[in-house]
């Protein structure tokens, strides 16, 4: 992918081709059994992942989204060494990890969106000490990296305040600094900013920004929020069905996808629906929706908003504005319709 | 702490390829891993506890006196009857204390080991599969209770007892099989825990079944082996050889009767039974850890 104009990560800090993580073919089956009956069970089995490949390079910061039980988790599950691969091949900075599970652990960082691995009653202080000893990290090494998590994810105030009492997004921090404390080379993040305030979610991505680009750490992370992508990963892949559905830029997939976005504007009184012409190419965009002074107009994701909203604060009474991004879910839907024959 | 020298690497990278980034990974063997570990993680639970103090002091004088119910238990029967199954109360209280104390043991070491259906189930297993240390280490060490230590004490203060009261002809062999006992007795409580634990990977809410093992099995020992069924005998000395814990051994050091015309000498097969059955609990283990690795449920 030579687009260069989403995400500014990664830039200049080595980034090589070598392939960090590959995936080769990789399947994941589950035998499940369902009762029919009073004893007897129905066995069937579900590919939860089905014949995926890609390739990760070094210091690469990569998306990784789909809906709900497309396949994403159990993707993660096996690039952690947590689950078997039914089949292919599969390595992650030269090591299988089903099979050296542990010696993968030194060198790769996890965080769970909705499962803390923080200690609840003890002050986020004792979590570290116990990566520090358990990880066996140089002492030297650990202080500088909990200094500088410390101060990146503002964590100062909070280091000797039991878990219990953090909010949701102090905890998250909390969670990412507990990952990295033992340099790894890849962090996996699972839904990072579910349930964060904007604010919070400005903090991680701001982090993880500056990580990838000054450590060149690899990052992979799930997430529903496509913002999330947007600040911050040049490369996304869709996963639907266990199959690997998409991968390159953001603005590729908006394309594929024919996603739209969403003009909502607040005129000065009620109004027939919005018509604006431009010249020879088709109207800017279309009223999907009229409630009284309010209106929504779709129009393409990879146009610009601003001649659009120009032509209408000339010719309308516009009194607001706002901008609605697609969700991944539609986004994953148009390109089915889109693909379809 | 052995730590190999730390190299920071420049903007660019100038990691070794194949190679851990800032520090080498030493292959170190698993079991001391695993110790380590369990201590570590303990070590945190404890100060967890210790977060609400008065909490502790009252849950651990709880576990004590609720424990301590069940001996006072047997002394009501003692008020009847003169004999138990033939034996007196100072004998009933060496097989107690025996027990009690080698069940409280394992209790206090591995007694969460049972909440791994929940963790199965809630899928926070897997934020212990990515950590680099052995996974039965970190599920014996959750949840860590000190309080537990209450049943050891009791079980301890009624062996104390028991010993007192005893008109026992030692000898250097029946001195040494009493800490023998308590440890093995412990090992063979460990061995069920972890099988169990191993079992509740497959069906995940099996922790009463281990508990019919673990809390019925300890119990049971609390009795003479004379007033239970012979079949019920042969199963737990064959089957799930509980018998090795207190009643073989204890039995040797009363000059008593064997159950099932056993020959003496068997009272020494209490270690070895103890390391046997660990193993055995060990591969079950792995065997469950690897299903759920390849199954996810």
């Amino acid at each position: 992918m030579l687009d260069t104009s989403v995400g500014a990560a990664g830039e200049g800090t080595g980034v090589g081709h070598d392939g960090f993580i590959t995936l080769d073919g990789v399947e994941k089956v589950f035998q499940v059994r369902r009762k029919a009956g009073l004893l007897r069970r129905e066995r069937h089995e579900v590919r939860a992942v089905d014949g995926i490949s890609f390739q990760v390079a070094r210091g690469e910061m990569v998306g990784y989204i789909g809906p709900n039980g497309a396949g994403k988790s159990t993707t993660i599950k096996m690039l952690t060494g947590i689950l078997t691969p039914s089949g292919g091949r599969l390595r992650v900075a030269g090591i299988d990890p089903s099979r050296e599970r542990t010696r993968l652990a030194h060198r790769i960082g996890v965080v769970f969106g909705q499962r803390t691995t923080l200690w609840w009653d003890l002050p986020l202080r004792d979590s570290y000490r116990l990566m520090h000893r358990m990880y066996r990290i140089p002492d030297r090494r650990y202080q500088e990296n909990l200094d500088r998590c410390v101060e990146l994810l503002d964590l100062g105030e909070l280091l000797d305040v039991p878990v219990r009492q953090l909010s949701l997004g102090q905890r998250m921090r909390g969670d990412i600094a507990a990952a990295l404390l033992h340099d790894p080379e890849v962090l996996y993040l699972d839904e990072p900013t579910i349930g964060l305030d904007v604010i919070s979610k400005a903090k991680v991505r701001q982090f993880l920004k500056e990580l990838n680009a000054e450590r060149g750490t690899t990052v992979l992370l799930t997430t529903h929020d496509l913002t999330d992508i947007e600040q911050l990963c040049r490369r996304v892949m869709v996963i639907d069905h266990g199959r690997l559905m998409y991968d390159g830029s953001l603005a590729g997939l908006h394309e594929v996808g024919e996603s739209e976005r969403m003009l909502v504007v607040d005129l000065e009184r009620e109004l027939p629906a919005i018509s604006l012409e431009s010249e020879g190419a088709g109207p800017l965009a279309r009223v999907v929706k009229v409630e009284g002074p309010r209106q929504w107009l779709a129009f393409p994701a990879s146009a610009s908003a601003a001649p659009l909203v120009a032509r209408i604060a000339a010719e309308y009474p516009l009194m607001d504005l706002s901008v609605r991004e697609p969700d991944i879910e539609a986004v994953i839907a148009r390109m089915y319709e889109a693909a379809a024959p | 702490m052995a730590e190999t020298v730390a190299v920071r690497p420049g903007p660019e990278g100038s990691r070794e390829p194949g190679g851990s980034a800032y520090f080498a990974y030493e292959e170190r063997p698993r079991v001391l891993e695993g110790l380590r570990a369990y201590g570590l993680i303990v070590g945190m639970w404890v100060r967890s506890t210790m977060a609400y103090r008065a909490s502790f002091v009252m849950t651990t004088f709880g576990n004590l006196a609720a424990t301590a119910f069940d001996f006072l238990t047997i002394v009501l029967m003692f008020t009847h009857v003169d004999a138990l199954g033939g034996y007196t109360l100072p004998e009933v209280a060496l097989l107690y204390g025996v027990s009690a104390t080698a069940f409280g043991l394992c209790d206090l070491l591995l007694g969460s080991m049972e909440r791994l259906g929940r963790r199965v189930r809630d899928g926070t297993l897997d934020t212990l599969l990515v950590r680099p240390v052995p996974v039965l280490a970190q599920v014996a060490a959750d949840r860590f209770a000190l309080r537990r230590i209450g049943r050891i004490l009791q079980g301890l203060a009624v062996l104390v007892y028991a010993l007192a009261t005893l008109d026992i002809a030692w000898t250097p062999l029946k001195v040494a099989m009493l800490p023998v006992m308590v440890i093995s007795g412990a090992a063979v409580f460990g061995a069920v825990f972890v099988a169990g634990a191993a079992f509740q990977f497959v069906a995940q809410d099996a922790s009463q079944v281990q508990s019919a093992f673990t809390y019925g099995g300890a119990t049971l020992l609390q009795y003479p082996p004379t007033i239970f069924a012979k079949d019920l005998v042969r199963g737990v000395t064959f089957v799930v050889p509980l018998a090795f814990v207190s009643w073989l051994p204890t039995l040797y050091v009363l000059d008593r009767d064997y159950p099932l015309d056993l020959p003496q000498w068997v009272a020494f097969l209490a270690p070895v039974v103890a390391v046997a059955v660990g193993a055995l609990a060990g591969l079950a283990w792995r065997a469950a850890l690897r299903t759920y690795r390849s199954t996810g449920s």
